[in-house]
C-alpha cells in the first residue's frame, strides 16, 4: 500500500513578463488501488501539475510538498521519480527521431527495473500488451512517436504504462483527440493494469467521456491552479450537467 | 613533383571558397611553401575478389577542377592508383582501402574508382593517423551501374585531410555515398558531383561530430549538366566544446539543359554546447524551370529538452537520455549505409566523442 500525497503545492512558471503563478496551493491525496479523476477549463493548470510532479525543469516549485511513501519526490531527478514508481501519460507525447520503439522500450524498462529483461520473455511480454491495446507489430520497429496519430500516440503511452509497471499513473487527458473505439481500446487497457495490480491513477481529463470507460472514485474539480470541490463520482454527472461555469467564475 | 612557383593563386581567405578554412593550419598544402609528396597511400585489406583489378598508372584526370589543392595534387602525383570493377560484376561483400596516416612529409595522393556496365560494388576507405595529407578521388560509373562509397575519416587530432572527391555517373548509374568525418584536426572535403547519362542519380549523406578546435569542412557541389538525373543530399552533424567548426555549403546547379532534374539537399546540425559553431550553406542555381523538384533545407538547434524529458520520465537516466537522442539524430543516416560493421563502427565513434564531451 502507497501513498502519494501533494501539499499546498505552489508553481510558477518563467515568462517574458516575470514569474508568473500556475498552481496556487494544491492538496490531494492518492492510495494504491484508488481512481482520481481531476476535471478542470483548459488553462486551470491540470498539465502544470501532472508535469511538476514528474519533474518537468520548465516549473519551478515555490512552496508545498510532493512525497511518495514519506520519500521527497520534488528533491528526486526526473529519472529517479520514474524508478520510485511514478509515470506520467503525457498529453502530447514527444517525437524522439531515430530512436525505434523497442529499444525505447528495453532501455527504459531495464532502467527501472534495475536489470535488463530476459530477452526469451521480454519479446512475449511486448507482443502481448502491443497486442492489448490493438497496435500493429510494426510499430516496436518505428522512431518513437514520430509520425504517430494522435490515438497511436496515446496507446504508446498506456503501452509503456503496461510495461512500466508503476505505483502511481497521471494520465494527462489521454482521453483527448481519440475516436470512440480508441478511447475504449485505451481505457481497456487502463482497466487491465489496474486489475493485475495495485496502480492508483491520477485520471486528468477536461470530459467526463472517459468516466464512462474509467470508474473514479473521488472526483476533484480544478479551477484557477487549485482544488475547488471535491466528491464522488456523482460530482462529474454535475459536471456534465452544468460545465464549469460555476467554478471559473466564482 | 610540384612546383607551383606562382604565387598569385594562393588564396588569402578572402575568396568564397577558402573564407571558412584556417588556412594558417594547413600546413602549407594551399601554397607553394612545402612540397607535396608522391605517396600512394592507400591500401587494400584482403584479397581483392574476381573482376576487380587495381594497378598503378600514369592517366589524366576525368574531370576539371579550380581548387587550387587539386592541382598541387595532379601535379606532385605521376602515378594513379586505379581501382576497376569490371562491367557486370557483382560484388556482395566491400572492398576495403585503408591508409594510416603520413610519416614523411605532407603527401599527395590521386586514386580512380571506375565501374564498368552494370556493375555493382561497395568501396569503403578507412582515414586513420596522423599527418597532412591531400587527396583526390574520382569515381567513373558507366551504364546501369552501382556503387557504394563510404569514407570514414578517423584521423588522429593533429591530421589535415583536404580532399576533393568527384564524381562522373553515367546514364541509369547510382553513386551512394556517405562521408563520417569524427578525427582529424582539420578536414576539408569537396564532395562533386557530375552526369554523363540520363536517369543517374546520386546519393550524397554525411555525419560529423567536431569536439575542441576541430574544423570540419564539407562542400558539396552537384553539377546537374544532364536532363533527368536526381540528387539527394543529406549531412547532420553535431557540434560540443569551444571552437569546434562545421561548415557545410551545398551548391547544386541545374543548367538550362537539365530539365526533369529532381534535387534535394538538407544539412541539420545539433550544438551541444557554447563556444562550438556550425556554418550551413545551401545555394540552389536554377537555370531551367522544366523540373521534377529542387529544394533545400537548413537548420542549426540545440538539444530538445522536451526529447530528454521524455525519456528521463520514463526511468532513463539524463547521460544515457542524450545519448540516445545523438544516436537518433545520427540514425537516420547511419542506418541507411546498410553494411552493419560500418554503421555500428561509426555509433561508436559518436558514443565516444559524446562521452568526451561530457555535461
Ligand atoms: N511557459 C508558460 N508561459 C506562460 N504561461 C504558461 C506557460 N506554461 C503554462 N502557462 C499557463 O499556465 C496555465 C495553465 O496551463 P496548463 O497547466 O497547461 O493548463 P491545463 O492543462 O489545465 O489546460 C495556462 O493559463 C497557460 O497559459
Ligand atoms: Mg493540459
Amino acid at each position: 500500500m502507497s501513498t502519494l500525497e501533494i501539499k499546498n503545492l505552489h508553481v510558477s512558471v518563467a515568462t517574458e513578463e516575470g514569474f508568473k503563478e500556475i498552481l496556487r496551493g494544491v492538496d490531494l491525496t492518492i492510495k494504491s488501488g484508488e481512481t482520481h479523476a481531476i476535471m478542470g477549463p483548459n488553462g486551470s493548470g491540470k498539465s502544470t501539475l501532472a508535469y511538476s510532479i514528474a519533474g518537468h525543469p520548465k516549473y519551478t516549485i515555490t512552496d508545498g510538498s510532493v512525497t511518495l511513501d514519506g520519500q521527497d519526490v520534488l528533491a528526486m531527478s526526473v529519472d529517479e521519480r520514474a524508478k520510485s514508481g511514478l509515470f506520467l501519460a503525457m498529453q502530447y507525447p514527444v517525437e524522439v527521431p531515430g530512436v525505434s520503439v523497442t529499444n525505447f522500450l528495453r532501455t527504459a524498462v531495464t532502467a527501472i527495473r534495475g536489470e535488463a529483461p530476459k530477452v526469451r520473455t521480454w519479446v512475449g511480454e511486448v507482443k502481448e500488451a502491443m497486442a492489448g491495446l490493438n497496435m500493429d507489430p510494426g510499430f516496436a520497429e518505428r522512431s518513437v512517436n514520430e509520425g504517430f496519430s494522435g490515438g497511436e500516440k496515446k496507446r504508446h503511452e498506456i503501452l509503456q504504462l503496461a510495461l512500466l509497471k508503476p505505483k502511481f499513473a497521471i494520465l494527462d487527458e489521454t482521453d483527448s483527440g481519440l475516436d470512440v473505439d480508441a478511447l475504449r481500446i485505451v481505457s481497456e487497457g487502463v482497466n487491465g493494469v489496474k486489475a493485475n495490480s495495485d496502480l492508483g491513477v491520477l485520471l486528468i481529463t477536461h470530459y467526463t467521456r472517459i468516466l464512462r470507460y474509467i470508474k473514479p472514485d473521488f472526483v476533484h474539480v480544478f479551477a484557477n491552479g487549485r482544488v475547488v470541490e471535491e466528491g464522488g463520482p456523482e460530482l462529474a454527472d454535475k459536471l456534465e450537467e452544468k460545465g464549469y461555469a460555476d467554478y471559473v467564475n466564482a | 613533383m610540384s612546383v607551383l612557383t606562382t604565387n598569385y593563386l594562393t588564396p588569402t581567405g578572402r575568396e568564397e571558397a577558402w573564407r571558412f578554412t584556417p588556412l594558417a593550419r594547413l600546413g602549407g598544402l594551399h601554397d607553394a611553401s612545402v612540397t607535396l609528396l608522391d605517396h600512394p597511400s592507400l591500401q587494400v585489406i584482403g584479397e581483392l575478389p574476381t573482376g576487380v583489378k587495381l594497378s598503378q598508372s600514369v592517366s589524366a584526370p576525368l574531370s576539371t577542377t579550380d581548387d587550387l589543392v587539386t592541382e598541387r595534387v595532379r601535379s606532385a602525383v605521376s602515378q594513379e592508383l586505379v581501382l576497376e570493377i569490371a562491367r557486370d560484376v557483382e560484388l556482395d561483400a566491400p572492398i576495403y582501402l585503408h591508409r594510416s596516416g603520413v610519416s614523411t612529409g605532407p603527401e599527395a595522393s590521386r586514386t580512380l574508382i571506375k565501374l564498368g556496365t552494370h556493375a555493382r560494388a561497395t568501396v569503403i576507405v578507412e582515414n586513420t593517423g596522423g599527418g597532412i595529407l591531400a587527396e583526390e578521388m574520382e569515381f567513373s560509373l558507366d551504364t546501369g551501374s552501382h556503387l557504394t562509397f563510404v569514407t570514414l575519416q578517423e584521423f588522429e587530432s593533429d591530421a589535415v585531410f583536404l580532399a576533393r572527391h568527384h564524381a562522373i555517373i553515367g546514364k541509369d548509374a547510382q553513386f551512394v555515398s556517405t562521408v563520417v568525418t569524427i578525427g582529424g584536426s582539420v578536414v576539408r572535403i569537396l564532395p562533386t558531383v557530375e552526369y554523363s547519362g540520363q536517369g543517374s542519380s546520386a546519393e550524397l549523406s554525411g555525419v560529423y561530430f567536431a569536439t575542441d578546435g576541430q574544423h570540419q569542412e564539407h562542400r558539396i557541389h552537384v553539377d546537374h549538366n544532364f536532363p533527368h538525373a536526381k540528387s539527394r543530399v543529406n549531412y547532420k552533424g553535431a557540434l560540443a566544446g569551444n571552437n569546434a567548426h562545421s561548415v557545410w555549403i551545398g551548391d547544386v546547379f541545374i543548367r538550362a539543359n537539365a530539365e526533369g532534374t529532381d534535387t534535394y539537399e538538407l544539412n541539420r546540425n545539433l550544438l551541444l554546447s557554447d563556444g562550438a559553431r556550425a556554418d550551413s550553406v545551401p545555394n540552389l542555381e536554377i537555370e531551367t524551370g522544366e523540373i521534377v523538384g529542387a529544394g533545400h533545407a537548413s537548420t542549426t538547434g540545440r538539444f530538445d529538452d522536451e526529447q530528454l524529458f521524455y525519456l528521463e520520465s520514463r526511468g532513463i537516466p539524463a547521460e544515457l537520455a542524450r545519448r540516445l537522442v545523438i544516436r537518433g539524430f545520427f540514425a537516420e543516416i547511419v542506418s541507411k549505409i546498410g553494411i552493419e560493421v560500418i554503421q555500428e563502427r561509426i555509433m561508436d565513434r559518436i558514443d565516444s566523442e559524446l562521452s568526451k564531451v561530457g555535461e
